[in-house]
């Protein structure tokens, strides 16, 4: 009884925090936003009897990726600046809410079904019926470790690439010129 | 109608997706744009374990799910490190002002 207002609940949650971190002029608070949109998932999951895939997106969502975000925010530096909208902010929301309000009716239908509770485990599903996905899994955990040695290389500083850096700002132009003048 | 775990969380997936689309479609900066698409992915594995639910197989929806999340965030890492790089090289996470690049 009391069960479906906290579900209801924590959706709205999540929504604001999604909305907040969409909205935020820097981008570290959208990176804790997005930590607590998924905090809110997980539980929502949870409720959901998705203990185990509820585990697993509080640790990585929560935790690896908010992680990541910062690390890559300490890498990038201040460019917190996020600049306009290229489409104006009511024909996105007039779009937006069209595109729901289609979505929710259709999936209505099915939601109101009672929930049938299975016993087939996740463990039983995913090592047996799914085991193609389990080897998918490992090849893109593969793909994480280059794109995290991707995220960790340091810059190889030559002169085609300071001047491919520098190009687009006026102060980068004239640093260019100086270093092009010294040589 | 009456309000049940199943309705309520078929709302904040929609409210999700909806928060999610609105974002792609204002946001110009890299990094917020990974963020976005992480929300967007966070309720596509909600409507998948509702889905596993209200179809019977609960294991099949889980399983999904969790797939779903590390192909999420492998895309998040190799986005992020690409971010870097953009930024290294071209100076701006704008990708309005990247898309114009020349050379």
């Amino acid at each position: 009884m009391f069960e479906p207002f906290l579900c209801l609940l924590l959706g709205l949650v999540a929504a604001l925090c999604a909305y907040r971190a969409m909205i935020s002029k820097h981008l570290l608070p959208s990176a804790l936003y997005l930590a607590c949109v998924s905090a809110m998932t997980s539980i929502l999951l949870y409720m959901l009897g998705a203990s185990e895939v509820a585990m697993i997106e509080l640790s990585v969502g929560a935790g690896l990726v908010t992680v990541l975000l910062v690390y890559a925010l300490s890498v990038v530096g201040e460019d917190t600046y996020d600049p306009t909208s290229i489409i104006p902010k009511p024909l996105a929301f007039l779009l937006v809410t069209v595109i729901a309000l289609i979505a929710g009716g259709m999936a209505y239908s099915s939601a109101t079904q009672p929930s049938i509770s299975g016993d087939v485990l996740l463990a039983e599903v995913l090592w047996k019926n799914r085991a193609l996905d389990v080897w998918v899994q490992v090849a893109l955990i593969f793909s994480g470790v280059m794109g995290v040695l991707g995220l960790l290389s340091e810059q190889v500083q030559t002169r085609q690439t300071q001047k491919s850096a520098h190009r687009n700002t006026a102060e980068g132009l004239a640093v260019y010129a100086e270093q092009e003048a010294r040589v | 109608m009456t309000l049940t775990i199943l309705n309520a969380v078929l709302f904040s997936v929609v409210l999700l997706l909806a928060v999610g689309f609105y974002g792609l479609l204002i946001t110009r900066n890299l990094i917020k744009i990974v963020v976005v698409l992480q929300t967007l992915v966070k309720a596509a594995i909600m409507a998948l374990v509702l889905a596993g639910n209200t179809s019977g197989n609960p294991g099949l929806g889980q399983s999904a799910a969790a797939t779903v999340l590390v192909a999420d965030t492998v895309v998040a890492v190799v986005a992020l490190a690409l971010a870097v790089q953009v930024r290294r090289r071209a100076g701006t996470l704008d990708i309005a002002r990247i898309s114009t690049l020349r050379g």
